[in-house]
């Protein structure tokens, strides 16, 4: 084998160490001093050096007869930084060995201090470095505008489910909730609630007043309902509860019974008194009920219903003898 | 335009002026918010609108502002991570000014749609350079002069530059007279990251 001249494995492979036939270490390249101790010179290789793949390597003449091979070899002390390296014979028992980080090249630069000067230009270590740094800085800003985004879209899903007005759910809530609960075939009930004389209140006394008298009874739907129901405005003065595995008729009829005192007493506004009160139809469900749409119609026959029984009034659909839900609701919509 | 350039911007003036003047360009730029998303692309004229809104906020010329930030983004704290990714191309100023050929290569290894104008190093003597830049990007001639401006300082270089104006072609030019490639103690360049730097960056 042609001997490279000193110089030039020192260029080249700062990190190489020359073996004589004992195993010995003739000399190092000067990034393989900073790394395994200054004086290696005149050490025994595998004293200082384990190799531990292969694993039977625990000789000079195992060395050797691991020429060309990978070896994954680590520090017996200190640190215990992880290394490639690769042995070449030099045909007369000892050998030259080259090694390299590898992948732990960025814990190696931390633990020894290395500079751009302790890698052959020609080594990609550097330039692994970079792209580490870079990766991470172009990471780091991609997950704040991630978690950034992630809070706008729950905050935006939050408006979509939100009647501005009075700060209860919306529609879009009501029949995301109801086609859930439906499926899910769990008990429920439903009240359909519809403002009485509120088209009074608003055409004499204007839209301020109008609004003020639904805040109050948003305010009276959300006191009446629990953690895990639904209160929401649906329409104009049109509201649903959804109370989730409740249908005792007596709890019910207490609620809808204090709902409507609650609507009933007089709202103040500026110097004048606003006076409304709510029609309310009820409809229950044992979880046999698969269909959204046919819920909402029941609970509005129920509530055509109260309203024909003369306002102020709770029905429950099941109590209705005309049960069909052809009934037209419409005939008293605008109420 | 890419949004990494408008919120170099935003937070340059942030940190060198305070979040009141920014309030103002923003202001006076029409801008939707204050902030922009260094992930998201936006429209070239908003770039535009914003820089020439900083120059009659901060009164003070356009280029002028452009070259500041390029200086800011060597050697302000904030700024640590890209220092150090420049710091990358090279053991002294010289090494470094022959890396920036490969800098659009390295910007787009981090950023993957980060178009940067191609640039080329033409050494003259061995302390004359000249970097050409070519491509489209508005006011990068200016930006790239105060980054190098920076960079000597950095590496404890004493170097000349002068650039021939930005006259809205595609070619501009950077003269760069290394007059002493290690005149004064540069500062600290370590290949490990320190631990507070993920803070920083």
């Amino acid at each position: 084998m042609t001997e490279f001249p000193i110089e030039m494995l020192h260029r080249f492979c700062p990190m190489h160490a020359v073996l004589d036939s004992t195993g010995h270490i003739v000399q190092a390249g000067p990034t393989l001093h900073k790394v395994g101790g200054s004086d290696l010179d005149g050490k025994r290789f595998l004293e200082i050096f384990e190799i531990y793949r292969p694993r039977s390597v625990l000789s000079m003449a195992d060395l050797l007869k691991a020429e060309g091979r990978k070896l994954h070899i680590r520090l017996r002390g200190g640190v215990r930084t992880p290394l490639k390296g690769v042995l070449s014979a030099n045909g007369r028992g000892g050998g030259v060995i080259n090694l390299s980080f590898g992948i732990s090249v960025i814990d190696a630069v931390r633990d020894y201090a290395l500079t751009s000067t302790d890698f052959a230009p020609t080594d990609l270590a550097v330039e692994m470095l970079y792209l580490v740094e870079a990766k991470s800085a172009a990471m780091d800003a991609s997950r704040s505008l991630n978690t950034r985004l992630q809070g706008a879209m729950v905050a935006a899903e939050k408006r979509a489910f939100t009647d501005t007005l009075t700060g209860l759910h919306n529609r879009r809530a009501v029949d995301q909730v109801l086609d859930r609960i439906c499926r899910s075939g769990q008990p429920f009930s439903l009240m359909h609630i519809d403002l009485d004389f509120f088209k009074q209140v608003n055409d004499t006394m204007g839209h301020a007043a109008g609004d003020h008298v639904l805040r109050c009874c948003a305010r009276a739907m959300a006191d009446t309902s629990r953690k895990d129901d639904t209160a929401a405005r649906v329409g104009g003065d049109e509201f649903v509860i959804i109370y989730s595995t409740l249908t005792n008729r007596n709890r019910l009829s207490d609620l809808a019974g204090h709902l409507i005192s609650r609507i009933e007493q007089p709202i103040p506004f500026e110097d004048q008194v606003c006076n409304v009160s709510a029609s309310i139809g009820i409809y229950c469900s044992n979880g046999s009920e698969q269909d959204p749409a046919r819920v909402m119609e029941q609970a509005d026959v129920a509530l055509y219903a109260a309203k024909r029984a003369g306002r102020a009034q709770y029905c429950f659909f099941e109590d209705q003898e005309d049960r069909s839900v052809t009934a037209d609701p419409s005939a008293i919509a605008g109420e | 335009m890419h949004g990494l350039i408008l919120k170099t911007l935003q937070v340059f003036v942030q940190d060198t002026y305070g979040p009141e003047p920014w309030r103002n360009i923003a202001a006076h730029a029409s801008l939707d918010g204050t902030e922009f998303e260094a992930m998201l692309n936006y429209d070239e004229d908003i770039f535009t609108d914003v820089v020439s809104s900083a120059s009659s906020v901060l009164d003070k010329p356009s280029d002028a502002i452009l070259e500041d930030v390029g200086t800011y983004l060597v050697s302000h704290p904030n700024c640590e991570g890209l220092r150090r990714l420049l710091r990358f191309g090279g053991v002294d100023f010289i090494e470094f000014l022959h890396s920036l050929d490969d800098l659009p290569d390295r910007a787009r290894l981090a950023v993957a749609d980060l178009d940067l104008p191609d640039l080329e190093l033409r050494d003259h003597t061995i302390n004359q350079f000249q970097l050409k830049i070519d491509g489209h990007l508005p006011g990068f001639v200016h930006v790239m002069t105060g980054l190098l401006r920076a960079m000597a300082d950095d590496y404890g270089a004493l170097a000349l530059l002068d650039h021939s104006g930005d006259g809205g072609a595609g070619l501009q030019m950077i003269d760069i007279t290394v007059v002493e490639n290690a005149y004064a103690e540069g500062r600290d360049f370590e290949l490990a990251v320190s631990p507070q730097m993920g803070e920083a960056s």
